[in-house]
């Protein structure tokens, strides 16, 4: 269960985020939708606690990202935006860090890291290292880490980002599955399509702002438009038109 | 410190596995040292052994009026041979150019003044900025030196008066130093090289493990783990003292061996560089791989890209061993206050292990605690970056 309540973070002249509040519940995906530079990252890198919130406050289950740091990093798996892996490594030795630093001791990191790569079919990358790896098993393993601990609460920034068809479709199996198991999962993307298909809820940010948030079909009426896609248009408003080409 | 040694294991094997890392670390830093010692030795050995004892080539312009001169100087394995200028301002100019070490000038007047007993001139043409001309030159004017006194004691005994009147002083040089106490001279130089081997061992595991991280993309996820910046840095800054520690024994080693090559006895010295003497100077030095990699890292971790890091970090890399250049200029000999300057402690006591002198413990341990205090201080000062968000936007 994640909680963001009236968040605001400014970098210099830019106002990040301002007065952002919503929820991700557990057992669904949530989705926060928004063009480039809505604040999608800016806020999930604050519920990371990689960042401090200049107003509002973020929690997982209930705990506060400053009051408690590290008792929320322990409870999230988090994929950020264009991670990478360490490339002398092999995959399962990527992982295996990860496990290591979560906590696990050699045999427990071990069983760990043998389960998520079962789960994601990475059996035949798992011993070569990660130097020359295509991006979908850069984000495969980077999300193999994010699993390794079994966290209640997935936090993906632009997951697809880069992936062909079939890697996205893979992934966004992976991604029910959690959901399917009583997790938290939030994602951002500035894909109409891939929330669409994929989001049991969707925020919608815009210029730091939450404008709309519901189920699909709940924005959908709100916004008075059958397609997502429109609906997504109307909801960011000028925003869209102001947007610079 | 469970997830320090974690985050060294992985740090030192990807370190391990980065080629530029270990050429770095075991080929640049500990070779380039005795490499180059290896080099200035050769030099010095050329100029204080077969300049001191080789013939002597000498062009002489004016050497007719002077034939028992000309074979004084070829009794001191000087030969002048008057042939090859035809006037001074050719002399002057191949002695400039390089051509010649030195020249000798006898003045048209030589003869004469030799007769009459009034001081006959002679020139020897030179290029002080030429260093390896200064050798023969203090041959050259040695040897018309001494034809000259005993061209005087001959006269004092033509006219009855004992020579030695002419000698009020005898002056002797007694020269107090070890054959280990001179090779200092020489030696006295390892301390930098093995303070930059280190350096440079630690250098591209501190850029790879900060600003690397950061560039590649993998420090984020890295700040997302249930773990302290604390841990995360104290990893890191010891897999640079790792590093740094080999390069500094294979340093030490590679000086070991190059000396047993080098025929210091010929030049009057010896080294006492023995396995004991080793391992002191691996003692001594061996705290300052703490302070090279905390200072490394905390410069490192305040860049964006592994190139705006090599930038820094290169200034980094110039100023601990600066206090050794220091000693160059002011030779110092330990003290209590002196072993409080990381790198002067470090070079004052290797200096001592090298000439064979007594070390005080005490100066051991207060080199070191002072060392490894300012190395804690830069790895604090690194945490505190790490904590930062700057260290991402």
């Amino acid at each position: 269960m994640i909680e963001i309540r009236g968040l605001a973070k400014r970098f210099g002249k830019v106002q990040a985020l301002a007065e952002a509040s919503f929820t991700a519940a557990d057992g669904e995906i949530t989705g926060l939708l928004g063009p480039n530079g809505a604040g999608k990252s800016t806020a999930l890198r604050i519920l990371c606690t990689i960042l401090r919130a200049d107003a509002g406050t973020a929690s997982v289950d209930g705990i506060d990202t400053v009051d408690d740091p590290l008792g929320v990093r322990a409870r999230i798996g988090v994929l950020p935006h264009n991670a990478n892996l360490y490339a002398n490594l092999t995959a399962r030795e990527n992982i295996g860090y990860y496990a290591a630093l979560q906590g696990m001791d050699a045999e427990a990191c071990d069983t760990a890291v043998e389960r998520v790569v079962k789960t994601l079919g990475m059996e035949d990358i798992g011993d070569r290292r990660a130097k020359g790896f295509s991006q979908g098993q850069r984000i495969r393993v980077g999300l193999a880490r994010a699993l390794v601990h079994d966290p209640r609460t997935l936090i993906l920034d632009e997951p697809t980002n880069g992936l062909d068809v079939m890697a996205t479709r893979a992934l966004r199996d992976v991604i029910r599955a959690r959901r399917d198991a009583g997790c938290c999962v939030l994602l951002s993307s500035h894909v109409m399509q891939e929330v669409g298909a994929l989001c049991d809820r969707i925020v919608i940010l815009s210029r730091g702002r939450v404008v709309a948030a519901g189920t699909p079909d709940q924005i959908r009426a709100a916004t008075g438009r059958d397609d997502l896609e429109d609906a997504f248009v109307q909801a960011i408003g000028q925003d869209a038109e102001a947007t610079d080409w | 410190m469970k997830y320090a040694f974690r985050t060294f294991r992985k740090e030192f094997v990807d370190s391990v596995r980065e080629r530029r890392a270990i050429a770095s670390a075991v080929l640049l830093g500990p070779l380039f040292g005795p490499a180059l010692f290896g080099g200035m030795f050769a030099m010095m050995l050329n100029i204080q052994i077969d300049e001191a004892t080789e013939p002597l080539d000498v062009p002489i312009i004016g050497g007719a009026d002077a034939i028992n001169l000309k074979g004084h100087l070829g009794q001191r394995l000087i030969d002048v041979d008057p042939e090859r200028f035809e006037d001074l301002a050719a002399l002057r100019e191949a002695v400039r150019r390089g051509d010649e070490k030195v020249g000798l000038v006898v003045d048209a007047g030589f003869a004469d003044a030799l007769r009459d007993g009034a001081p006959a001139r002679v020139w020897i043409v030179v290029d002080r900025s030429n260093a390896t001309a200064l050798t023969a030159l203090e041959r050259v004017r040695a040897a018309v030196a001494e034809y000259g006194s005993t061209i005087g004691m001959q006269r004092l005994q033509l006219r009855g008066i004992d020579p030695r009147i002419a000698r009020p002083f005898a002056v002797l040089t007694d020269d107090v130093s070890t054959p280990s106490g001179r090779s200092v001279v020489l030696l006295g130089m390892m301390t930098y090289f093995l303070l930059f081997a280190m350096m440079l061992g630690g250098l591209q595991v501190a850029i790879d493990t900060t600003a690397g991280e950061r560039e590649r993309g993998s420090l984020e996820p890295l700040l997302t783990l249930p773990v302290r910046r604390r841990d995360l840095v104290v990893g890191k800054v010891a897999t640079a003292v790792a590093f740094m520690a080999v390069s500094l024994a294979l340093g030490i080693a590679a000086f070991a061996t190059t000396v047993q090559f080098l025929p210091l006895a010929k030049i009057g010295m010896t080294t006492n560089l023995t396995p004991a003497a080793c391992l002191a100077i691996f003692a001594a030095l061996v705290p300052f791989a703490i302070l090279g990699a905390g200072l490394l890292t905390l410069v490192a971790s305040f860049t964006r890209s592994f190139r705006e890091a090599q930038t820094y970090t290169s200034f980094a890399m110039i100023v601990p061993p600066l206090p050794v250049l220091l000693t160059f200029l002011n030779p110092l000999q330990p003290s209590a206050p002196l072993m409080l300057v990381p790198s002067l402690s470090q070079h004052l006591l290797v200096t001592a292990i090298i000439k064979g002198q007594e070390t005080a413990p005490e100066h051991f341990l207060l080199s070191a605690a002072a060392t490894v205090t300012v190395g804690v201080l830069c790895t604090w000062g690194a945490v505190r970056r790490f904590r930062s968000e700057k260290l991402l936007v």
